[in-house]
């Protein structure tokens, strides 16, 4: 599996990403923001976390616009696999990519701590790892997580079962507690938890980890 | 010539920023603040000339989320 790791001016979570992956056994490719093309054979596009142009205007809104976002727009109608996390989540729902938005946390805080979430569907290469109910934990580390869909849109993503995971003890106010959503063709998945800080025994968890070991072997023959 | 964009969160769509605002001005001993909305304002010089429709093209593109904000232009 090729991976292609986009890299802004504030990701910082972009090396962790790569490790995840790597240690999935993937090869992967970090990918500065001015490029203008993915490279070749590039089967997963992994949005990293961080403060993308320190979270100018709205966070993600400078990155969607970035001219290797354009190349990301064009793999996904393509059908290709995208992977954003945290400040990756932002931009995927900035450039419409995927639905709804990421408000300021309810409670105003900037919130890092290990969470407890819940697989809400197996049906899709980033969850085929678990049942749906599974619990993990992993780490969420962010201001703006606060996911709003309005109630029309709620119910497309259950109806759809697109809603990947939702958390246990909603920390920052998401409808619906989301915590992370797919795409209609389910190869995109937006999530404000850190699945890449839970992929290292050494680092705290593994919880994680399935599901980068899922896309490898989802794509491997990609 | 400049023009000033005013980008708010839309109606229902809940405020946590302006809510700490109240609650702030209500400690402070105002009374009677019903409720506060916290919004920005974004002011470009523009080469004369520039319409409207030009402005609001930014807005969609770019200045606001329309998916949870929405927006007015001042030119002038």
């Amino acid at each position: 599996m090729k991976a292609a790791i986009l890299v802004f001016p504030g990701s910082n979570c972009d090396r962790d990403l790569r490790v995840a992956f790597e240690a999935a056994g993937a090869s992967v490719t970090m990918v500065w923001h001015k490029e203008d093309a993915l490279p070749d054979g590039t089967d997963i596009v992994g949005i990293p976390g961080g403060f993308s142009y320190g979270d100018y205007l709205r966070c993600g809104a400078i990155a969607a616009n970035s001219p290797i976002t354009r190349s990301l727009r064009t793999h996904v109608e393509r059908g290709g696999y995208a992977l954003g996390i945290c400040n990756g989540f932002q931009i995927l729902t900035e450039t419409r990519i995927l639905p709804g938005a990421l408000l300021r946390n309810a409670n105003l805080k900037y919130i890092c701590r290990t969470v407890p979430l819940t697989v809400r569907t197996s049906d899709s290469d980033f969850t085929r790892a678990w049942n749906a109910g599974t619990e993990l934990q992993i780490p969420i580390a962010h201001h703006d997580g606060n996911y709003r869909a309005d109630a029309d849109l709620i119910e497309q993503l259950e109806a759809e079962d697109r809603i990947a995971f939702t958390y246990n003890d909603n920390p920052n106010g998401s409808a619906g507690d989301i915590a992370g959503v797919l795409s209609g063709n389910r190869r995109v998945l937006g999530m404000m938890p850190h699945p890449e800080r839970a992929a290292d025994e050494a680092l705290g968890g593994t919880d994680g980890r399935a599901m980068f070991q899922g896309l490898t072997n989802a794509l491997v023959s990609a | 010539m400049k023009a000033r964009v005013h980008v708010m969160l839309k109606d229902g769509v809940l405020d946590p920023q302006g809510e700490a605002v109240r609650h702030a001005l209500g400690s402070l001993g105002f009374d009677g603040v019903g409720s506060v909305r916290q919004g920005k304002v974004i002011e470009m010089d523009l080469a004369d000339g520039t319409t409207e429709e030009t402005v609001r093209d930014m807005c969609e593109k770019l200045l606001a989320n329309t998916v949870i904000e929405s927006y007015s232009v001042d030119l002038g």
